[in-house]
Parts: structure tokens; C-alpha cells; sequence
């Protein structure tokens, strides 16, 4: 990630529900459909389970859920994403994804002030593309580590 | 620079096996097994850091070496006693020089000039104590031949080195060896007279040099070598024993050994032969000249051998006589550097069975291929239940061949497993130290006895069992044992005995610690525990429960905290790192016969033997190793405490029953025990729970994953695998289960060690 203006970044753009998001293309590794997923006890809500990534226990985390959106229960046409998120392997459970944009650092604007804070959290800015708004998510807050020890 | 530190490491690596070896044999030494391959072991270990010390010029473990080798050779070649106090000091001598190891490594500060210093005065009095000063030393010290210095030829020989003792009349057998060194050993920093001296070691030897050779003052070239010396050795060794003296020099010298004849005096060859006999120059053909001198006759001799019975005549001013005895043919001789060069000097003169040979691998590597190996079970197990699920008859040769791909990756996992497997030894080894210093520093006499060092357990589980062992041995010492006075007072003998023991029990493997001290005081432990607030004043305990409350944090029963143990820190600590391992520890006690502790681990970190369950349509893994039985409930035996938590009554024992979808979430509703399948578990404090089921699937090893890597630690979920259908399954931590139940439900006035 550069922090030059002028910079040109390639984002992943996907859905949730009627939202677009869009995370940086160099941290997500492969998208594949959903597979059931075992059940962990006792976790957030937003933690589907694991599934067998080729001999990987990969989590999954619902993303809509993680943001606090509303969810429905996965189906065959939902995607996983798989990011690599601060040395560990994570599955996030989207919608669909939808594009592939191709961003300049300049254009996107800052979070305003009217979206919940769970949502602020992981959203780091918003910018436009053919009318659409798409925001941008940092990853590095998506595992639970820290909210799991506040609760 | 870096190809000569990391010669430099594998030196230090060596050097830890060479001190394992070291106190290895030391130890059989303490036990009486006092023979001459014993010592000779020994003595090649030392002699081996002593030379690698040398070449990587670090001084002071030479020098701590060197004495420590004297000593050792006077041992071996008999003149002195193999005795208590030599072994003993001997024992403390391999602390020091392993000391001086790790300081020469920079892994631990210099050594102790003092201590360092006293032993090598130790092991003097007892090199040059008692018996008349040997001969061999005594010239050793005088004798400051050095080769280059030419300023007056020679002309006599040599004062011999020792007596030619061995003179006897009876049939002696010994070599005869002819060296002539080039210029380049002298060049590379090897002396002649060290490598005499070195032979004079093995037996008594009569020196006599050539100086023929030598060439006038005007024309010498003073890095030039000019002088041949014959040595006859009379000792009863092997001929490899008297190469590895010059192993070293041996491409930078002309050498011939050769057998001395049965009854031979020792001969000094060349003593007075014509110098124009010899060719003056650099590269003294000795064989051919041999061959010349014996008129070309053992020309076709084929090996050394067939001439070694042949009675070596009298001394005679001309060699041609003399030739029989150096015989081989100017063939062998040529070749004779070759195969001797490249054998280790710890490997050598041994007479025992030839060491299995062995690589180093890096231990990443060992570690990609039991993973790839682990994800081939896996895949070759989903492989099996899709072929079985598309309804392929099992004679078909499709299933045929599975059966046999599901044959040999087993093998090949059992193999891949096989690399790592580790005997405990190199823990083992590391402890009888840690006893003579726990012992010396609390004044206690202990003997420690071992027993099943070669047990073998996964690599990774050896290098975590040093720690707690660490722990429980210096427990046993300092708390277990009484002091000599008590244990006399008390009828036993004044040296305490502790027992370190391994061995492999179902699956697992079993380390036992045990000590025939005073044993645990049971008031005294409650008391303490009742005033650290640990237990209720009114807790009734049984023995056993009192036993294991010193594995509570924070318990320590020592009066006076010493440097060794006694903080609080001791045995929380270790049961912590074994239950971390996937093992549990126990206790028993005998008050006034001693205690002993338990250790039961898993023989490998990578896979588990599991039973694998169903709960709420999840399908889970109870570890098999917890399980103690499973049985279907029948109504009458189930019963409601307060009319709520449900135990149930197994063998006579009420035991409580944990539906565990419910205390995983799975289900919001207890199921029906009846309908279930209860598996009666007991976890690493003994205690006994019964987990409710839904159903038993059936039994198999599973690759343990751990949920870390990608995600956290989930409670009640010890890691995951992977089934044969290809989906994760969890497998369960029984003791959190089990104790997160209790913590919920029973008393709360008591908590044992969890």
C-alpha cells in the first residue's frame, strides 16, 4: 500500500445484502464457493465456523455479520474470500464479489460522520465509481482477538 | 569467514554429542563397568573436543582437555587405579570441560579460573600422584625435538623415547613405522616430536631417525624435511590405531606401518646406513627402497599380512635383512593414505559394532514432510470414502488398490514419524549433572539411578521434557530426600536414591521420578494449604487429593526457601508445561519410603488416537487416551442432584454427565440421556465425568491441527482434524470440559489443581 496521492491501487469489490465494499486485491489469496462449515463453541456470532482450505483449518467469519448487518444463513451462492489478514489465513463469507476496481489513493473520502461505530471501525474511507458507493474495509480488525477479551 | 563458523558450529554439535557420550560412559564407570573399552571411550571423547578445540586455537578447554586426557590415558594404559575418587573427580572434570564448551561458544561466561584451575591440580596429583612418575611423561616434558632446527646434524639417534621395556623374550607383537615427514607438515603447524610422543602413548617405543638424508649446510633448505624415523612400537593394538596418530599428517608425510615380527627387538634400521643409499631428495621413496634392499623379492607381495609372521631378524647394521618385516609392496604403500584419511578419530580402534551411519537434516525439512505427510493421510482418507460412497464393490480393483495405498501410507507416516522419534537420553544424559550440583548444594548424598534411556518419543515432546524433569528432580533432591544424619536416624543408608525412568505404556510415554525420601506430609501440605487459602478449613480430602494439592499454584512447602526449589514456582509450573504437552502428571506417596511422579505423555505432538463422536449433528473427537469406558445410560442409574444436574451411577460412583452439544452450544435443549451414549472420561487430575453423546462413530488417528495458526484458542476445544469427508472436526479438551462443569455446578469451597 502506498501512500502516495497519485497512487493506483486494485481493489476487490464485493457485496453484502445492497452494499458494496472493496478490500485491497494484494490480501485476498483465492475466492472459492461456500462449503459448510464446522461449528466453533462458544464464539461471536459472526464466526461461522471452519472449513478444510487443502489441510488448512481456515476460520470463517461472516462479514455482514462482523459489520453488524443484517444475514441470512449461507447458501451455495455466497463466496468465500480468502485474505490473509497479519500472518493468518482467514475465509470471509461475502455475498458476491463483483469487481475488480482499479482506484486512485486521491479519491476516496473519508468515513462520514453518520455510519455506526461498528461500522467505522473497519471502514477506513468511501469513494464513488458510475454513481455507486463503495467503501473501502481495513482487514486488520476483522479477527476477534481484542473484542473477544473486552467481552 | 562464514564456511569457517559454520565448521565452527558443527564442531560445537559435535562437541554436545561427544559430552553426552562423555558422561554416558562416565556414569557406567560410577556403575563399576570399569573396563578398557569404557575408558578408551572416554578418553577418545575428550581427545576428540581436545583436538577440534585445537584447531579452532580456543585455549583454555585445549589446555582443561589436555589434562583431562593425560589423566585418562594413564587410566587406559593401566597405571593408574580406576578408582571412587578418580571417577568422581573425573565427573566433575566433564562438568568443567563442558564449561568450557559452552563458554567457548560465548553461551556462557568464561569459567571459573578457580574451579577450572583446582581441577586441573586435581587431575595432576592423580596423573603423576601416587606411582613413580611414568617414564613416558617425564621424556615427554624434556624432550623439545624440534625438527627444524638444523644448526648440528645429527648424527646419533635419538635418545629413545621411554624404556624399550618391552623387550621380552616372548612373542611380542607391535609395528614397525617408518615416517618421513615432508616439508609441508612442518608447514602446517604439525610437529614430529608431538606425533612420537603420541605413539609413545599407545606402548613403549624405540626411536632411531635417518639423518642420511641430510644434506649439507650450504645446500638445506630449511622448510625442507630430510629426516626418516623409525619407530618400533611394541604393543598389542590395532594398525588403524597406530594411523590415527597420524591422521592428520598422513598427506604430508611418507608413512609405512608394518607388523613387527613375534619376538623382534626393537631395531633401529637405518641407524648406520650408507647415505648413498638414500636418494637426497625431498620425496624419499622408503617402499621402493625397501624393495631394492631386499633384492626386489616381496616385489609381488600382495599385502602386508602375508608377511607379518615372519620372524624379524637381529638387529644388523644393513637393512637388507630387516626387509621382510616392512614387506608391502610399493603398491599398498602408495595407496596407504587413502582409505585411513577420512574416518573421524571417534569412530576409530573401537572394537565394537560399526555406528549406524547418519545425516543431519535440517529440521524444517523433517517438519514440511511429516505436514505434506499428514495432509497424504488425510487426502488418501477422503479418497477411500468417496470411492466407498459411489457404491464400487469392495472386491473391485479400485478398492483393492486403496486398501493397499491406505497400507502404505500408513507406513510411510509411520516412518516419517520414525524421524523425529528421539530417544529421552539426550534429557536423560543432561540430568546426572543437575544432580551432583542440586545434591552438593543442599548437602545431600544421591545417587541417580536411569533406566530407559532409549525409549523413544517425538523430538519435539524430548526437547520439553527437560524442563519439567529439571523441576521434579530438584524437588525430589531438595524436598523428597532427607539429609544423611535423618536418613540414618531412620534406618536407610546415607546416600538417598533417585530414580529416573522411561518407558512406554499404551501408546504413551511414561516418566516416572521417583525417590525413596521421607515422602509427602500429608498434614503438613493441608495445613499449608489451608492457611494459603487454597482449600476450605473443612474440605474433607482424601490422601490423593492432598497429594496433588502441591500442584497448586502458589503452594510451596519448603520451611525455608532455598536457592533450589521451595519458591511456589515449582510444581504448577510442571504440571503446566506437561498438560501443555497433552500429558498428565500424578502422584503417589509413601510416608517414610519416598514419592514418585508420574509423568504420561503422548509419544508424538502431530497425532492423536481419537474416538470419534457425534453431538447435535457436529462430529467431534474425544482424545482415546482420556476415555475410560462408554456404556449406553440406563434410566435407573441416572439421577438429578437438586433435581438439576444430572449424575450417573458408574460403578458404584456417582459421576456427573456433561451433555456436551449443550455445553458447546450446539443445542439449546438437553437431550434425553437414555437415548445418548455416555463415555466415562477421566482427565489429568484423575477425575472421573461422564460426556454425553449422541452417538459413537467409530475409532481412528487423527493429524492434529492446530486452531491457533489462523484463528484462537476456543475453550473446551483442544485443536482440529480433519475427517475423511474432508470437513474439520473438533476435538475436545476433556479436562476443561470436565472441570468447567464442576466449576459451574458443585462446590465452590474447592478447588483442586485444574
Amino acid at each position: 500500500m502506498t501512500e502516495a496521492n497519485d497512487s493506483q491501487r486494485e481493489l476487490i469489490a464485493f457485496r453484502i445484502g445492497r452494499q458494496e465494499f472493496c478490500v485491497d486485491i494484494m490480501s485476498v489469496r483465492e475466492i472459492r464457493g461456500w462449503t459448510p462449515a464446522t461449528p466453533l463453541p462458544r464464539s461471536p456470532g459472526y464466526m461461522k465456523g471452519v472449513i478444510n482450505l487443502r489441510g488448512t483449518v481456515l476460520p470463517i467469519i461472516d462479514l455482514g455479520a462482523r459489520f453488524g448487518l443484517e444475514t441470512s444463513e449461507p447458501t451455495a451462492r455466497h463466496v468465500i474470500m480468502v485474505a490473509h489478514i497479519g500472518g493468518r489465513m482467514v475465509g470471509l463469507l461475502v455475498d458476491a464479489v463483483s469487481d475488480i476496481l482499479e482506484m486512485n489513493e486521491a479519491s476516496v473520502q473519508p468515513t462520514p460522520d453518520v455510519a455506526s461505530d461498528q461500522v467505522k471501525t473497519f471502514v477506513k474511507g468511501i469513494f464513488s465509481i458510475d454513481g455507486r458507493m463503495i467503501s473501502l474495509i481495513e482487514l486488520d480488525h476483522i479477527l476477534p482477538h481484542i473484542e473477544a477479551e473486552a467481552a | 569467514m562464514d564456511a569457517f563458523e559454520a565448521i565452527k558450529a558443527t564442531f560445537f554439535q559435535e562437541c554436545d554429542e561427544l559430552l553426552a557420550e562423555l558422561e554416558s560412559k562416565l556414569m557406567l564407570l560410577e556403575q563399576g563397568q570399569t573396563d578398557l573399552e569404557t575408558i578408551n571411550a572416554v578418553f577418545r571423547a575428550v581427545h576428540s573436543v581436545k583436538g577440534g578445540a585445537g584447531a579452532f586455537g580456543l585455549e583454555a578447554l585445549v589446555r582443561f582437555a589436555h589434562v583431562f586426557e593425560t589423566l585418562m590415558d594413564e587410566l587406559r594404559a593401566g597405571r593408574k587405579p580406576c578408582d571412587t575418587v578418580t571417577i568422581k573427580t573425573l565427573l566433575r572434570a566433564s562438568d568443567v570441560l563442558a564449561d568450557h564448551i559452552q563458554a567457548a561458544q560465548g553461551l556462557a561466561p568464561p569459567v571459573d579460573e578457580e574451579r577450572s584451575a583446582g581441577l586441573v591440580h586435581e587431575l595432576e596429583l592423580l596423573t603423576h600422584g601416587g606411582e613413580a612418575p611414568p617414564v613416558v611423561e617425564e621424556d615427554e616434558d624434556d624432550f623439545g625435538f624440534v625438527p627444524m632446527a638444523f644448526d648440528v646434524p645429527l648424527d646419533e639417534p635419538l635418545p629413545s623415547l621411554g624404556e624399550p621395556e618391552a623387550v621380552a623374550p616372548e612373542a611380542q607383537t607391535g609395528w614397525r613405522i617408518l615416517f618421513k615427514p615432508h616439508g609441508r607438515m612442518y608447514g602446517s603447524a604439525n610437529e614430529a616430536g608431538l606425533l612420537l610422543r603420541e605413539l609413545g602413548r599407545l606402548g613403549p617405543i624405540t626411536v632411531s631417525v635417518d639423518d642420511s638424508a641430510l644434506p649439507t649446510l650450504d645446500v638445506l633448505v630449511a622448510e625442507d624435511g630430510y629426516l626418516t624415523w623409525t619407530i618400533d612400537l611394541t604393543a598389542a593394538i590395532e594398525e588403524k590405531v597406530v594411523r590415527e596418530v597420524f591422521d592428520f599428517v598422513e598427506a604430508d608425510c611418507d608413512l609405512t606401518i608394518s607388523p613387527l615380527g613375534g619376538g623382534a627387538e626393537p631395531v633401529l634400521a637405518f641407524e648406520d646406513e650408507p647415505p648413498a643409499v638414500l636418494p637426497a631428495s625431498d620425496e624419499l621413496d622408503i617402499a621402493a627402497l625397501l624393495a631394492k634392499a631386499a633384492g626386489g623379492a616381496p616385489a609381488a607381495e600382495p599385502a602386508p599380512v602375508a608377511v607379518a609372521p615372519a620372524p624379524a631378524p637381529e638387529p644388523e647394521p644393513e637393512p637388507a635383512p630387516a626387509a621382510p618385516a616392512p614387506a608391502p609392496a610399493p603398491a599398498p604403500v602408495a595407496a596407504a593414505p587413502a582409505p585411513v584419511a577420512p574416518i573421524p578419530p571417534a569412530q576409530v580402534a573401537a572394537p565394537v559394532a560399526p555406528a549406524p551411519v547418519t545425516i543431519r537434516v535440517d529440521l524444517d525439512r523433517v517438519d514440511r514432510l511429516i505436514n505434506v505427510v499428514g495432509e497424504l493421510v488425510i487426502q488418501q482418507a477422503m479418497l477411500s470414502q468417496r470411492v466407498l460412497e459411489s457404491g464400487l464393490a469392495r472386491s473391485s480393483g479400485i478398492a483393492l488398490g486403496l486398501e493397499d495405498l491406505e497400507l502404505l501410507t500408513r507406513e510411510i507416516q509411520d516412518s516419517v514419524m520414525a524421524i523425529r522419534a528421539q530417544p529421552v537420553k539426550s534429557v536423560f544424559q543432561r540430568m546426572p549433572r543437575l544432580v551432583r550440583e542440586v545434591a552438593d548444594m543442599v548437602s545431600k548424598q544421591v545417587r541417580l539411578v536411569t533406566a530407559g534411556e532409549d525409549t523413544e518419543v517425538d523430538k519435539t515432546v524430548v526437547e520439553r521434557l527437560a524442563e519439567p524433569i529439571t523441576h521434579m528432580l530438584r524437588n525430589a533432591i531438595d524436598h523428597g530426600l532427607e539429609t544423611p544424619d535423618e536418613r540414618v536416624a531412620a534406618g536407610k543408608t546415607a546416600e538417598g536414591t533417585v530414580r529416573l525412568a522411561a518407558l512406554h505404556r499404551s501408546g504413551r510415554i511414561v516418566i516416572e521420578i521417583s525417590d525413596d525420601g521421607r515422602g509427602i506430609n500429608r498434614e503438613r501440605v493441608k495445613k499449608i494449604a489451608i492457611d494459603k487459602g487454597l482449600v476450605a478449613p473443612d474440605a474433607a480430602l482424601t490422601d490423593e487429593q492432598i497429594d496433588n494439592l502441591i500442584f497448586l499454584p502458589g503452594f510451596s512447602t519448603a520451611a525455608v526457601v532455598s536457592d533450589i526449589s521451595g519458591r511456589g514456582v515449582g510444581m504448577d509450573v510442571v504440571k503446566r508445561s506437561i498438560q501443555a504437552l497433552g500429558g498428565r502428571i500424578s502422584i503417589s506417596s509413601v510416608p517414610g519410603k519416598g514419592s514418585t511422579f508420574t509423568l504420561s505423555l503422548p509419544l508424538t505432538l502431530a497425532v492423536l488416537d481419537g474416538m470419534v463422536v457425534s453431538a447435535a449433528d457436529q462430529i467431534l473427537i474425544a482424545p482415546l487416551p482420556a476415555i475410560v469406558e462408554s456404556l449406553t445410560p440406563q434410566e435407573g442409574d441416572l439421577h438429578y442432584v437438586g433435581g438439576v444436574d444430572p449424575v450417573i451411577r458408574f460403578r458404584d460412583r456417582f459421576l456427573p454427565l456433561i451433555d456436551v452439544a449443550m455445553t458447546m452450544g450446539f443445542r439449546d435443549t438437553p437431550v434425553v440421556p437414555s437415548e445418548g451414549v455416555a463415555v466415562v472420561v477421566e482427565t489429568e487430575g484423575g477425575q472421573q465425568a461422564a460426556l454425553l453423546f449422541d452417538a459413537i462413530q467409530g475409532q481412528r488417528q487423527v493429524v492434529i491441527k492446530s486452531l491457533e495458526t489462523n484463528y484462537q484458542q476456543v475453550e473446551g476445544i483442544a485443536a482440529a482434524t480433519i475427517l475423511g469427508d474432508g470437513r474439520v472436526a473438533l476435538i475436545l479438551d476433556v479436562d476443561v470440559l470436565v472441570t468447567d462443569m464442576r466449576r459451574r455446578s458443585s462446590r465452590p469451597d474447592f478447588k483442586l489443581a485444574s
